[in-house]
């Protein structure tokens, strides 16, 4: 039984580490690269998951999980960045240092706030809810302290797998919500899609300041 | 029951009539008011008989708010209130009939007078929160629409838009109320409401929301700036509903939170409504007794008299809460009383004025004068009404402020310092409010009636159609009978103090004739209308007799007194602002800074001198300027948060959840 705990513990660590990389990540193709192991490492949480606890039916999460997160996504992201022509170094707003700072207090905080807010669960699915709350609000960070749009959507999709295995590790999560919020982060990544498309097309570049320059505001 | 039923169909016919008025025109637009005043007569006639008979009737309608419905009920409390109500709406809508069809009717108006008058009944009948707030604010927002209904004039959307402002002010803070009646359970029902009581602290919250509900719907002073623009803004008849109603519907609210929803009373509850309503009624007075338009005159009484009533209210709060029953029952009639006789007067005061209005054209003092010539039903009519708002003795305003001075000398027994100190100065502030009423509209009728014309206007004013004289003598003949008849009326109260004291007075019949009112036993003190009518009519003929035989009997007409100068202006006369003068430079120097400057040309220039008054509104600078200020300010601060960067945008996000996790991780 302890061996499971550690297995789990093993992969969302890991899944944690490989937030703290998309934050040091200097380049979009390393980005989307540290995306896909993230999502893979996913897979492998929440299949582990499956086997360890005997329910089946988070294996098609875990399926999804590889499939389009993995190995979908991060393809047609690369094939993306290679027609765009960004494969330049990511123009970030904070450095890096401070970033990792803040993403250290990001994690001290998650951790904090379970130990006392679920403090009537067990221990182990308590860490594994800190993992999780740490992953979700790293995905946050990286959504604003990088000004390209498709690290952006890279930002949000970590958020969601953050998300997925919080809802893995918590036992009686219906599948319906799984797919639920599986299918509006897919509703949400069209949107970003098309709006990384448009804003090519009309301001040669993904840079979303330029948004802010087409409105004419103060900078 | 057929009560229901004839409630159901009044109100019906009311919605009915005001949906035809909107289609139509012409005739259907005349419909509106004949309507309305058989669907009052026949509600009025509802409540008369639950007051009188102590009856209670409920329903439940399965709309309003899911799993609680919409409960009405119509106990004593509403019934008296009902009469109230429906007494005005009849007068005003006896009046509305004498309106000229083609000039004076418009769609903007006449529809929307029905939906104003079922809006307040159904406040009165409304027995849960949602119910209540939903029909306050369709009161709220036809009697908005009533004001801006001359919207061409600047002067009344300005008006409006105040309106429009505190009405919401108001709703939100009875939403509060009703919030914190509900507890965390959510009972809307006033029926669950009575049942628990809320906590000390939360009843303060609670009492303080309704305050400023009720208080902004009344004129409460500081929330009283809309009144004397809104109200005057109206067309005549509407104004007189508004003035002589609507605030009585705001005083229900008052009561039915403070003495039935929110449980038995502790000694502090009675102070804010008693300090209140005391600034209230001699600083409302000190604003009429100066302002130069009748109808904002008016409203500035109107102000006055509420917080008269709710110092009355302020009393049977304090008396009941140290278990002084007698004297609260004594304090809650005065004001139960006072609300009817002042809904009577000042309906009759504001439908006289509408009559000048109509005549002249004019609302401004100084431009009429002399109309008791012209107009004198009208004159007469609205002579009883200033006499009754005055309280002279033997009409009804007496019976009322005279109850309520018995409460006030019973206050010093109350045990708690702060009332037993504090009832000295609020009696004085009360008989200066008083003294003031009866300068205020001697001013008023002197200038207005007495004289000579002061404009071409009025010199060729006329009376207006026998049925508003009719509207207006009807009420004037209120105000005589129910100041002959207090101790009847102060009778018909019993059921509905018994049921909130479990006391009364003592019915007619009891003192040394049958018209004695009697406020706390027959030895101390009564008040005997026909009595004192008897003497002052005996008083008077005898001395006309006596000055006609020891004069000359004949009749002579010989030029107006004018300091031995024949001069034919009307402009020699005393004017509104004249008589105002020395109540100006005495109150005016402190309340309002009132300054006076003396603008005399050098001799030998010929322009001519000018006299210049300042005055500032302290009370508008400090609770409507500098807030209105700090909105804007605020607003155009806040206004960058509208151009931020989508980056930026998610930032504050970010951070907004990151300070909720920490708080959450620190408190928890």
């Amino acid at each position: 039984m302890n061996q499971a705990y550690d297995v789990s513990h093993l992969l969302a660590g890991a899944m944690l580490v490989t937030s703290f990389a998309l934050l040091y990540q200097q380049r979009i193709g390393a980005v989307l690269n540290a995306f896909a192991v993230q999502s893979v490492t996913l897979a492998l949480a929440v299949a582990w998951a499956a086997w360890s606890d005997n329910r089946p039916d988070l294996f098609i999460t875990a399926f999804i999980a590889l499939v389009l997160k993995g190995i979908v996504i991060p393809v047609a992201l690369h094939r993306t960045v290679a027609r765009l022509g960004i494969h330049r170094e990511v123009e970030k707003v904070v450095g890096v240092g401070a970033a990792l700072l803040v993403g250290l207090a990001l994690t001290g905080l998650a951790q904090a706030l379970v130990v006392k807010v679920a403090s009537a669960t067990s221990g182990h699915a308590r860490e594994e809810l800190a993992l999780a709350l740490s992953i979700v609000l790293m995905g946050f960070l990286m959504m604003i302290v990088r000004r390209n749009a498709v690290t952006q959507v890279v930002g949000f999709m970590s958020m969601e797998n953050g998300l997925i295995l919080a809802a893995t590790g918590a036992r009686g999560m219906p599948l319906v919500v799984e797919v639920s919020v599986a299918f509006s982060v897919l509703i949400a990544l069209f949107v970003f899609a098309v709006f990384v498309f448009r804003i090519r097309e009309r301001f040669d570049t993904v840079d979303i300041e330029a948004l802010d320059r087409m409105r004419g505001d103060r900078r | 029951m057929p009560e229901l039923q004839v409630l159901g169909v009044a109100l019906g016919a009311l919605a009915a009539v005001a949906l035809v008025a909107t289609s139509a025109r012409g005739l259907a637009l005349a419909l509106v008011y004949p309507v309305s005043a058989l669907a009052a007569l026949a509600i009025g006639v509802v409540d008369l008989r639950v007051l009188l008979g102590d009856g209670l009737l409920t329903a439940t309608l399965p709309i309003g708010l899911p799993s609680v419905g919409l409960h009405l009920r119509l106990d004593t409390l509403s019934a008296f209130f009902g009469i109230v109500v429906n007494g005005g709406i009849l007068a005003a809508s006896i009046y509305g009939m004498g309106l000229d069809r083609v000039r004076e009717m418009t769609p903007r108006v006449e529809p929307l007078f029905p939906l104003f008058c079922a809006a307040m009944n159904l406040v009165l009948i409304a027995d849960d929160a949602y119910a209540f707030l939903f029909c306050w604010e369709l009161m709220s927002l036809t009697s908005w629409a009533l004001v801006v209904a001359r919207h061409t004039d600047p002067e009344s959307r300005r008006a409006a838009h105040l309106y429009l402002v505190m009405a919401a002010i108001g709703t939100a803070a009875l939403l509060f109320a009703f919030g914190g009646l509900a507890g965390p359970a959510g009972g809307y029902a006033f029926d669950t409401m009575r049942g628990h009581p809320p906590a000390p602290l939360v009843a303060a919250l609670i009492l303080t929301a309704a305050l400023v509900g009720c208080g902004s719907k009344g004129g409460l002073i500081p929330l009283h700036a809309w009144l004397p623009l809104a109200h005057p803004a109206a067309p005549s008849h509407v104004s007189a509903l508004m003035s002589g109603v609507m605030t009585k519907v705001a005083i229900y609210g008052f009561v039915r939170i403070a003495f039935d929803l929110l449980g038995p009373p502790t000694w502090w509850w009675a102070l804010p409504p008693i300090v209140l309503g005391a600034i209230t009624a001699v600083l409302g007075l000190l604003y009429a007794v100066i302002d130069r338009d009748l109808k904002r005159v008016l409203a500035y009484s109107t102000i006055e008299n509420v917080g008269v009533i709710f110092v009355a209210l302020g009393l049977a709060l304090a008396f009941r809460a140290n278990g002084r029953d007698d004297s609260a029952v004594v304090a809650m009639a005065a004001a139960l009383l006072h609300v009817l006789n002042h809904s009577w007067f000042k309906s009759l005061l504001f439908l006289g004025a509408g009559a000048v209005l109509h005549a002249t054209g004019r609302r401004d003092l100084d431009g009429l004068g002399g109309l008791i010539h012209r107009m004198p039903r009208t004159a007469i009519f609205f002579l009883v009404g200033a006499l009754a708002i005055s309280a002279l003795p033997p009409l009804n305003g007496f019976v009322s402020e005279w109850l309520l001075f018995q409460a006030v000398l019973a206050a010093p027994e109350l045990p708690q310092a702060a009332l037993h100190f504090a009832s000295p100065a609020i009696g004085a502030m009360l008989a200066l409010a008083a003294a003031l009423a009866a300068a205020c509209f001697v001013r008023v009728y002197g200038t207005a009636f007495l004289g000579r014309p002061r404009s071409p206007e009025a010199a060729t004013a006329h009376d207006v159609p026998l049925v508003q004289q009719i509207a207006m003598g009807g009420l004037a003949l209120l105000c005589i009978l129910g100041g002959l008849l207090g101790s009847v009326l102060a009778g018909a109260l019993a059921p509905l103090l018994q049921t909130m004291f479990g006391g009364a007075m003592a019915p007619p019949g009891f003192g040394p004739t049958y018209f004695s009112l009697i406020a706390f036993d027959p030895d101390r003190s009564i008040y005997d209308a026909p009595i004192i009518a008897l003497f002052v009519t005996i008083a008077s003929l005898t001395t006309l007799v006596v000055v006609h035989r020891l004069s000359e009997r004949r009749t002579r007409r010989g030029p107006a007194w004018d300091c031995g100068f024949p001069d034919p202006s009307p402009t020699t006369q005393y004017t509104a602002s004249s008589f105002a003068q020395p109540l100006r430079r005495v109150y005016g120097a402190v309340t309002f800074s009132a300054r006076e400057t003396v603008d005399m040309p050098p001799p030998g220039d010929q322009r001519p001198a000018r006299f210049s008054v300042v005055l500032i509104d302290h009370l508008w600078r400090a609770f409507y300027a500098a807030p209105g200020r700090a909105v804007i300010g605020l607003s155009s601060w806040l206004n960058i948060l509208q151009f931020l960067t989508i980056r930026r945008y998610l930032v504050l996000m970010f951070a907004a959840l990151v300070i909720l996790l920490s708080i959450a991780a620190v408190t928890t």
